[in-house]
């Protein structure tokens, strides 16, 4: 039977599953990928998405369409950025722990809020798959990538949209040199704080964005702490990427594909124990963050508070 | 350059305000006490009180949440219903810590419960026996419970403590004898959290069911390696969609996602644990209930007699397992007559799953 494995249909869908895995990793970690570039470390994404699910699918459950959840989504993330941004960039607090404040936070209101609004959890009718016209009948890259809701297409585009924004935009050199140098970076007259709410609220929109591709998205229900670590894998992704988009964007893929690929091992019965194999996407990031991250690319001014000397 | 900012204290006090209240506002007869966050302290009597006997005061601590549609909502559901059945808050009152997946926290709210006066103290999970053990030491008046177990910690000297557990695999035969009559192809897949305990016996079970009906079945089993990853257990779910499967099963609170998938692709799906037919009511066949409220007035009435643990009790087809088939469903007369069958040469000894 262990010829049977690896066919094109099997690969088809592994690569199916991968791509569909990666969404709530892509706009969680390109988002993040901002805020650290401009020196902010927010530990705080896992809270955030949680947030922006439950606000998505409360939108839809209360009978809104998606778009509604996607903004809803994207406003709770605006706003809990805002609130990172106040005691992070603001009051200099240390980030690390501040982030996981806002980790808390958000599991905490998400659960109650589930509780007072909903109570047990029903399903919602969310994005639905929408099979691109004429692109999804190519073979092989068809059924991989055009086959899926609409917000998985949105988290492959944002991977471009960051690369044009990073490098080809006044605010992306803006949000480089803060990230680099933030007192030469002063001296030019770039409002280094500014720069960091902005990069912090619009990452935490994308991590609510992240929740929402869960909510109604991937899942179309809610549930107490259904990011279940996802948050955190992104803030890893950022370094496993090298702060870079195509970085990060080769490691979300990188991640769920093995983790794709691990499942339909077990599905198709391969002879590996199942603790091993779901332990393979793991193994597989440590890997390489230990012998591939260059930390030289690191920003210089990572999760240093930026103070204005006289 | 770092300042530790008033700011930072209060989001975390916040959060951890808002994770301990999380449950008791949400309380539906109110009066409960509830908590999430790990030590929180039970304030105890309510104000429903007040008459002379003091009311019998049970308090739980569980790994996922009351609403998880699967084994934490099983036992709280079982709680509910002996409690209206003795005569509410008057009578009996409950305490619950949901959300324990840290043993060290859940040890703590062990503890708490017990120093509070609780009379019956539930550890809902294998995971927290040891914490449990240690515990019951302290405190030989208090009742402890565990679950799935069935070290009663008498070799340890002690008589304070209840274990339990589920003759999963009985339930998991019977949806296995559904599953293999329901879809019209040859192929079922089954979305497992952890290879172990209470699912790995459900779902061994199931597969020798659906062999036992039809030998040339092929049932692809998966497991995510967590019972909370909802996203890899939807993921699991559309795999084994691929892979041919027009039947589902699965277990834990990770199959919501994966339930919402089968209902997307038209897929039937078999529950267990708890009644998971309100997330997919067409799809949904059956469920595996488990009935725990037998156990619980069984300790209860040993401990009026005097006995305060000591016994083990296990959920059976004939004893606290039931096979609750969605009326929603379209479930062909003749399935249902098979299942029965199944469940009553189950009752009567005639098959004994997994031996």
């Amino acid at each position: 039977m262990s010829d049977e494995f690896l066919t094109l249909a099997t690969l088809i869908g592994i690569a199916h599953s991968g791509v569909r895995l990666a969404t709530p990793y892509l706009y969680a970690a390109l988002g993040e990928m901002f805020g650290q570039r401009s020196g902010v470390l927010n530990l705080g994404v896992e809270g955030v998405m949680l947030m922006g699910a439950f606000t998505a699918y409360y939108a839809v459950y209360l009978g809104g369409d998606p778009w509604l959840g996607v903004l809803a989504a994207l406003a709770t993330g605006a706003l809990m950025g805002l609130l990172m941004a106040v005691i992070s960039v603001t009051m200099q607090a240390e980030q690390g722990i501040s982030g996981i404040g806002l980790t808390l936070f958000g599991l905490g209101l998400s659960s109650l809020l589930l509780k007072v609004l909903v109570g047990a959890p029903v399903s919602v009718k969310g994005f639905s798959v929408w099979e691109i016209p004429g692109l999804s009948a190519i073979p092989v890259i068809g059924p991989i990538f055009f086959d899926h809701n609409v917000l998985v297409y949105l988290a492959y585009l944002l991977a471009p949209a960051s690369i044009y924004v990073l490098n080809r935009t006044t605010f992306g050199l803006k949000i480089r040199a803060v990230g680099q140098n933030p007192e030469a970076a002063d001296s030019l007259g770039v409002r280094v704080n500014a720069v960091r709410y902005a990069t912090v609220i619009l990452g935490s929109s994308l991590a609510g964005l992240a929740g929402a591709s869960l909510s109604i998205g991937l899942l179309s229900i809610f549930q107490e702490n259904i990011t279940n670590g996802i948050g955190f894998i992104a803030v890893a992704l950022v370094y496993f990427g090298s702060w870079r988009p195509l970085g990060v964007l080769a490691g979300a893929l990188l991640f769920s594909t093995i983790n794709a690929f691990q499942l339909w091992m077990q599905v198709l019965g391969a002879p590996i124990p199942s603790d091993l194999a779901v332990m393979l996407p793991y193994i597989l990031t440590i890997v390489v963050l230990a012998v591939g991250v260059k930390q030289i690319r690191q920003p210089a001014a990572l999760t240093k508070p930026y103070e204005r000397g006289e | 350059m770092r300042k530790f900012s008033w700011s930072l204290v209060l989001v975390l006090l916040a959060g951890l305000v808002f994770s301990a209240c999380a449950a008791p506002v949400a309380a539906p007869a109110g009066g409960e006490v509830a908590a999430t966050a790990p030590g929180a302290e039970t304030a105890g009597g309510d104000a429903a009180g007040g008459d002379a006997a003091a009311p019998l005061r049970i308090a739980i601590i569980m790994p996922s949440s009351i609403t998880d549609v699967a084994w934490s909502q099983s036992m709280y559901t079982g709680l509910k219903a002996v409690q209206a059945e003795m005569g509410g808050e008057a009578a009996m009152q409950i305490s619950y810590t949901e959300n324990m997946f840290n043993v060290a926290d859940a040890a703590t709210a062990i503890r708490d419960y017990a120093v509070d006066g609780n009379d019956i103290v539930i550890a809902h999970g294998t995971q927290y026996g040891n914490a449990m053990f240690d515990v019951a030491v302290e405190f030989p008046e208090t009742t402890f419970a565990w679950g799935t177990a069935i070290d009663t910690g008498a070799d340890k000297g002690l008589s304070n403590v209840f274990a339990y557990e589920a003759q999963a695999q009985e339930g998991g035969y019977v949806n296995g004898v559904i599953a293999a009559l329901m879809g019209d192809s040859d192929t079922i897949g089954v979305v497992g959290p952890v290879e172990a305990g209470d699912a790995k016996l459900y779902i061994d079970g199931f597969v020798e069911g659906v062999k036992a009906t039809k030998p040339d079945m092929q049932v692809n089993v998966s497991y995510t390696g967590s019972f909370g990853d909802t996203a890899l257990a939807a993921e699991a779910a559309n795999t084994h969609i691929k892979a041919g499967a027009k039947v589902l099963t699965g277990s834990a609170q990770q199959v919501v996602g994966a339930i919402g998938v089968a209902a997307e692709n038209g897929v039937y799906w078999l529950g267990t644990q708890s009644d998971q037919s309100p997330l997919a009511p067409e799809w949904v066949v059956a469920n595996q209930l488990y009935d725990w409220t037998g156990v619980i007035k069984d300790m209860i009435a040993k401990r009026e007699a005097g006995a305060v643990g000591g016994a083990a009790y296990s959920l059976t087809l004939n004893d606290g397992l039931v096979i609750q088939f969605n009326d929603q469903a379209p479930v062909p007369a003749e399935v249902k007559a098979a299942a029965e069958k199944a469940i009553e040469d189950i009752k009567s000894g005639v098959i004994t799953p997994l031996k």
